[in-house]
């Protein structure tokens, strides 16, 4: 599945994307070199279970456009085929306090790239690292995981929405 | 016979009153026993209908298949249990399988074995009657294909034939083992998970030929049957249901009754260029044979994406009913019940050989409760609607024009990209989903254990990337008129109307079965057990079971003469999936939209598959 050429496809695809991508993206992007990434030492941290959320989020973490955009990136790569918006149904919620692979921002990252054995899909090759930080801030943003959305991100409204949506069917 | 009169008599005493009250509701113009018992008993069968004269009348006290039979009538000729003391029925055994997705499947009962079948990993155990367990097979399974099925990762049942039993796997395989002692005999794959296919149906065994189709219509599948050879497991032929017509095994001998039906390599035609091939039409539901006219009856699933204006055209042949040869599957005709569906209103449903009047003439039919809300009841050697009565309230559509097979489609409930529709009735699941009636000869009518949906839908962009879902849909559904989401109705198939009905607080979402004591039995999410009075719907007997009951009940008897009735508990299924699946009740769109009518189950039930077995102490 991952030819060479598929490779370069992807690298031609690069320089279009990065004309594309929004000047808030590369401001951001310019305070970090890369993304967070697994500790190299990991003895300290090696453990059974999961693991308190990052105190150093990636920049888009809480980002009202990344989310924003996020959000359509979910839909758009049929996360929501699956994860409903956060309630689930062929794949776990993303709402709710239990995380199997944990909910910190490179466990998530690390599920949507590589998949996981139950059924979720590796995206890696078929979006952009960028693009998954973002479906990253977006999934984060839907369980609340952290503190003071932004103003102006959609994910919280459509839950409250759809919880006092229980009502009866009516023939005219 | 005077006994029956006097329990008929009795009966009718009972519904004037207590019926009334509240547990039953009759309908203003049914009810033809209910106006008249107390003076004039009706005779049952008063409508005159009866199985296919092909189907034995003796009964062997074994269920080989979930359908009971090929006119998939999933009645028993057994009475030892019957309405006078079915209030005695006890526990015999429990048998618990250690999982936890719904339990669909209805159990298999050959000589002095029960068989079952688990939802994935799709284990078989076969018990002896005093609950040992006699063998038990696990197959190695991809455990990816979970997160491939729709609608939690249910199996609905397996079949005995030829001292095998056959079954499918929910990753894509057929398999065939020894029915002495769990060997397995064969084993074939016949999907591909990289595609988005899975198999979560029951197949039917015809003429030497292990019938199997494919789940997936959420996910850009394309929809088959396979035919395999029962002894080596080799593939003989597959009918597609979307593609050209050599693939669709449509050739000389293909008669379709009407003409939007009629026409060349419509599979491809009445679709945007390639759609066809990501079109949906699974397989995944109920099939029937005739052996005197050799014809198999199924329909195929939804179209794909569920948003409509994806996919402009007929998009044939999905919502279709085939009749097909076994021998080679070539197909004799088709009905397309819906071109062009708009509600994910799947024509998998079963199909009830019956032999009935119509106009004063006896014909051979085929009767199916659809999804859209309509009981149609077909000829099925030409496959012409001859009636399509609503079951359901719904509001999508006027009723079948019976001259030209089509729905009146009302306008402004069609829903598409960037729009909402409000108010769809029934819901995606249908008036009836999966869960498969019954009929008794003795009564003539069907009982159908079915919902009462409704939904809001919202079109979306779909994104086709195999094995990823590809619906382009945001749904909601709730409870439809009346607040009741489940329905038990006893059906005059020759009226069209019902003749009781049992509200439920849940879909209905369990198979049922009928039986010559007159009782019929189903199954409630909110995890009773219950045994109903097939005449008048008066409440006979209630068990309370672990979990949520989804699946399909089944009568038999040992050696001895003594008959058991068993079934079993699990909560899941599309219906149950907030429960099995784990799934967060405050985003109503969860589990394709049924969460949001659903947010309460958990307050009725936990998960957790678990057989049990009744008997008269």
């Amino acid at each position: 599945m991952f030819s060479p050429f598929h490779n370069m496809a992807w690298l031609a695809i690069v320089p279009i994307w990065l004309t594309l991508t929004g000047c808030e993206d590369q401001a951001a992007l310019r305070t970090v070199d890369d993304p967070p990434s697994q500790s190299l030492t990991r003895m300290v941290e090696f453990g059974p279970g999961t693991e308190e959320p990052s105190k150093t989020p990636h920049p888009y973490i809480n980002n009202r456009h990344a989310i924003n955009e996020g959000k359509r990136l979910f839909s758009w790569f049929n996360c929501a085929g699956c994860h409903a918006n956060g309630g689930g149904g062929m794949g776990p919620p993303l709402i709710d306090s239990h995380w199997i692979y944990g909910s910190k921002p490179e466990n998530i990252f690390a599920s949507i790239m590589e998949g996981r054995p139950n059924g979720m899909p590796a995206f890696q090759g078929k979006v952009s690292e960028q693009e998954v930080w973002k479906i990253v801030a977006y999934v984060r943003s839907l369980g609340g995981l952290d503190e003071d959305l932004p103003a102006g991100a959609t994910s919280r409204p459509l839950q409250d929405k759809a919880e006092s949506d229980l009502r009866e069917g009516e023939i005219p | 016979m005077s006994n029956y009169k006097c329990l008929f008599l009795y009966s009718g005493l009972m519904i004037i009153s207590f019926c009334l009250a509240s547990c039953i509701q009759n309908d203003d113009q049914a009810v033809p026993q209910a106006s008249n018992t107390a003076n004039e008993p009706v005779h049952y069968p008063h409508n005159q209908s009866q199985p296919p004269s092909w189907l034995p009348d003796r009964e062997d006290g074994q269920w080989t298949m979930p359908a009971k039979n090929y006119a998939s009538t999933r009645y028993s000729g057994l009475d030892q249990i019957n309405s006078e003391n079915v209030k005695d029925l006890k526990v015999a055994w429990t048998f618990s399988t250690g999982l936890t997705p719904g339990h669909e499947a209805a159990p298999v009962f050959v000589e002095d074995t029960l068989y079952v079948v688990t939802p994935y990993p799709n284990a078989v155990y076969a018990l002896t009657l005093d609950g040992s367990k006699k063998w038990e097979y696990k197959p190695d399974t991809h455990q990816e294909s979970q997160g491939l099925a729709c609608c939690d990762v249910v199996n609905r049942g397996m079949v005995y034939a030829e001292g095998k039993l056959f079954f499918n796997t929910l990753d894509n395989h057929a398999i065939a083992l020894d029915a002495k002692n769990g060997k397995e005999l064969w084993k074939t794959k016949v999907g591909d998970l990289k595609r988005g296919e899975t198999m979560t149906m029951a197949p039917l065994v015809v003429k030497g030929k292990m019938l199997v189709g494919n789940s997936g219509g959420e996910m850009g599948v394309r929809g088959w049957l396979k035919a395999l050879d029962t002894k080596t497991g080799e593939l003989l032929w597959t009918a597609y249901s979307t593609g050209p017509d050599k693939e669709v095994l449509i050739g000389k001998d293909f008669k379709p009754f009407y003409s939007q039906d009629q026409g060349e390599n419509l599979g491809v035609a009445s679709w945007p260029p390639d759609l066809w091939k990501i079109g949906g039409g699974t397989v995944w539901g109920w099939l029937s044979y005739d052996p005197e006219l050799d014809l198999i009856y199924y329909g195929t699933g939804n179209p794909g994406p569920w948003n409509p204006d994806i996919r402009p055209g007929d998009n044939k042949w999905t919502l279709t009913v085939f009749a097909r040869r076994p021998d080679d599957g070539s197909a004799i005709w088709a009905y397309q019940i819906e071109p062009h569906d708009l509600y994910d209103y799947d024509g998998v449903n079963e199909s009830l050989l019956l032999d009935l009047p119509v106009n004063g003439e006896k014909r051979k039919v085929l009767v199916r409760p659809e999804r859209n809300g309509h009981v149609y009841v077909m000829d099925r050697t030409s496959g012409e609607v001859l009636s399509a009565s609503t079951y359901v309230p719904v509001n999508v559509t006027e009723g079948v024009d019976l001259k030209t097979g089509q729905l009146r489609k009302v306008k402004d409930k069609q829903p598409g990209t960037n729009k909402t529709v409000h108010n769809i009735c029934p819901a995606a699941p249908g008036g009836k989903d999966w869960q498969p009636s019954a009929y008794s000869p003795r009564t003539g009518l069907i009982y159908l254990p079915h919902n009462n949906l409704c939904m809001d839908m919202h079109g979306t962009q779909a994104n086709y990337i195999a094995g990823t879902p590809y619906v382009g849909s945001d749904v909601k559904m709730f409870a439809g008129p009346g607040g009741h989401r489940g329905v038990y109705t006893a059906w005059d198939p020759v009226a069209g109307r019902k003749v009781w009905n049992i509200e439920e607080s849940f879909p209905v979402w369990s198979g049922t079965m009928a039986t010559a004591g007159d009782v019929v039995f189903y199954g409630t999410m909110d995890r009773w057990f219950k045994a109903i009075d097939a005449k008048t719907g008066k409440l006979l007997w209630k068990y309370r079971v672990g979990s949520g009951i989804v699946g399909q009940p089944v009568t038999f008897q040992d050696k001895n003469g003594k008959q058991y009735v068993a079934i079993f508990s699990g909560v899941g299924g599309w219906s149950g999936a907030i429960v099995s699946g784990g799934l967060d009740a405050r985003d109503g769109t969860a589990a394709l939209g049924f969460a949001n009518a659903m947010k309460d189950l958990s307050q009725h039930t936990d998960k957790g598959g678990q057989l049990y077995v009744f008997s008269l102490p």
